[in-house]
């Protein structure tokens, strides 16, 4: 598609373009190239030389049982924040759908979760579960509980994606709403003439109307599970306790940070970029989808 | 519809209102914990009604910090992470809407391919590229500078894929009406088309700055200095040290104040908060 208006000038939109340009090539693709190359390449301790080592990092990094677990639990946790997340908001965004006195008021008190930023939301969750002074551990522990996030690993994940979850609800939420709204009224009502119960409604009805809107949260909530948990995790955990919560992200940071092995660190940065460029291959296939549905 | 509409109406705000309430709950307790003396809560003895230490701890916060993690005011950190919002909220878009109106409203050399160059760093977040991006910043002397925090965010292309959008609805004929009136290219970007993208710049600027304000991996890796760290670095440095030295009720103030701004905007600004949401994520 191009306009058919335009301006003749050659050196102005140059100049326009000029700024973005640069930021790019510098702040963008410089890097990003310099990962990939940095993932062949095998540096000494004290990083003066380097040796071309071919895939000898992608091969030590696969060979590596931590690495695997990483993936594994990554997915998971990308999974358990996913669907939780996601049928907690479809529940509320159902119920707000309803023609109820003071929707609005419900959708502002729903929403505003969104702006809080993934760390806070940590200190936030590991305050009210913490071990010693938590106000919800008590009552874990008043059920019998033996809760302590700070020792138990599965503990820890289970935190993790609680938190994690909680954040997303209102993201999920207000899509979920505005692809409810989309659905024109009528459908339900010739459903409801047709003699479907509420509940029969729900899932012969709204549910599939509504299955694109949740495919394409399906994919954001996996790309946020997969980034923006490392606030969470870095505020609550640290990835530990052992590596029981380091997830992708958390592993090149640390590895690269701590354990300064850059180069491994650049290749996992790699293995990453093609993950996220996969899945948003597969959200633009699906938007492209979705205006034709 | 039909059946029993009045009881599945007061299930529907049982139902929001218990969702309210799980959503609202870890914020209640933080501002409850941030007016109560640190004693109570180190023992895990903390009220869950409000303490009567509100102007005592936040005063504390703002102007001086914790005494023993960080010493840094907070007041200064939410300044560093107010200037690092606005300037990539502000810089996106300048860079962004005049690449935008080059590319729709111009036919240069490479066009395209520039417009593919800047497509395609939609895919990356920079989390996947923070080494290599903290060696360029540290060998432009930029790290613990504003520059070095904002600029590795503005590399991105929602922005100018939304203008290009937009401009592509702008009719023609406001271009020919404005070349008749003898305006120049520069002229006709001033007086027509910002105007009409003021609404799409609101909405891109409300998303930006909530993006910006809560950036935590890239300014934990290149502020060093203290008085540098934005306030969600900060945060997190208070409760570095072992359990019994975190100052909790200054640790949960901070988080309120981190909060404040981004949950302020999203309230008062709702309706572009909204069209700014849905048109970044398509």
């Amino acid at each position: 598609m191009q306009k058919q208006a335009i301006f003749q000038s050659k050196l102005l939109p140059c100049a326009l373009v000029a700024p973005q340009l640069a930021i790019v090539l510098i702040f963008f693709y410089w890097p990003a190239l310099q990962a990939v190359i940095q993932s062949f390449l095998l540096q000494d301790a004290f990083g003066l030389s380097s040796t071309f080592v071919w895939l000898d990092n992608y091969i030590e990094l696969f060979k590596d049982p931590a690495y695997f677990e990483a993936i594994v639990r990554t997915f998971f946790f990308s999974f358990a924040i996913a669907v939780s997340s996601l049928s907690f908001a479809l529940l509320l965004a159902v119920m707000a759908d309803k023609p109820l006195r003071g929707s609005m008021l419900y959708r502002t008190l729903l929403i505003w979760p969104y702006a809080v930023a993934p760390p806070v939301v940590g200190v936030l969750w590991i305050f009210m579960l913490h071990p010693s002074l938590g106000v919800l551990s008590r009552y874990l522990r008043g059920l019998g509980v033996d809760w302590n996030p700070l020792l138990d690993g599965n503990q820890a994940a289970a935190l993790i994606i609680l938190a994690a979850a909680w954040k997303q609800i209102s993201y999920n939420f207000l899509f979920f709403l505005a692809g409810l709204q989309a659905i024109p009224k009528s459908v339900f009502e010739a459903a409801a003439i047709d003699g479907a119960r509420p509940m029969r409604r729900f899932w012969t009805v709204t549910f599939p109307l509504l299955s694109p809107t949740i495919f394409f949260l399906l994919v954001v909530n996996i790309v946020y599970a997969f980034f923006d948990t490392f606030g969470i995790i870095d505020t609550m955990t640290r990835g530990g306790p052992g590596t029981s919560t380091v997830t992708l992200v958390y592993k090149v940071y640390s590895d690269g940070l701590l354990g300064g092995n850059l180069g491994s660190s650049a290749a996992q940065s790699v293995i990453l970029m093609v993950m996220v460029i996969v899945l948003t291959g597969i959200q633009f296939r699906f938007v492209e989808r979705k205006v034709t549905y | 519809m039909v059946e029993d509409e009045g009881i599945r109406r007061y299930v529907a705000h049982f139902i929001l209102w218990v969702g309210i309430a799980i959503v609202a709950f870890p914020v209640y307790i933080a501002i409850v914990a941030s007016t109560q003396d640190n004693a109570l809560i180190a023992n895990g003895q903390m009220s869950l009604l409000p303490g009567g230490h509100f102007f005592e701890v936040y005063y504390q916060t703002i102007f001086v910090g914790t005494s023993g993690s960080t010493r840094e005011p907070v007041g200064n950190m939410m300044l560093n992470s107010l200037v690092m919002a606005l300037a990539i909220a502000i810089g996106k878009i300048a860079i962004s809407i005049i690449s935008a109106y080059a590319i729709v409203y111009f036919r240069f050399p490479f066009r395209m391919a520039i417009f593919w160059i800047i497509f395609i760093t939609l895919m990356l977040p920079v989390e996947v590229r923070i080494y290599p991006t903290y060696k360029i910043v540290a060998d432009l002397h930029m790290l613990d500078s504003y520059a070095g925090l904002a600029l590795p965010l503005i590399a991105s292309a929602t922005a100018t894929l939304l203008f290009r959008q937009f401009f592509m609805t702008v009719p023609d004929e406001l271009l020919e009406a404005s070349r008749i009136d003898g305006a120049g290219p520069l002229r006709f970007f001033w007086d027509t088309l910002l105007p009409l993208s003021r609404t799409n710049m609101a909405a891109l600027f409300v998303i930006l700055f909530i993006l910006g304000w809560n950036q935590y991996l890239w300014p934990l890796l290149i502020t060093t200095r203290d008085d540098m760290q934005t306030i969600q670095v900060g945060i997190r440095k208070m409760i570095t040290t072992t359990d019994a030295l975190t100052e909790w009720p200054i640790v949960m103030a901070t988080a309120v104040l981190a909060m404040l701004p981004p949950v302020f905007v999203v309230v008062a600004m709702q309706k572009l908060f909204v069209r700014g949401l849905v048109e970044t994520e398509k």
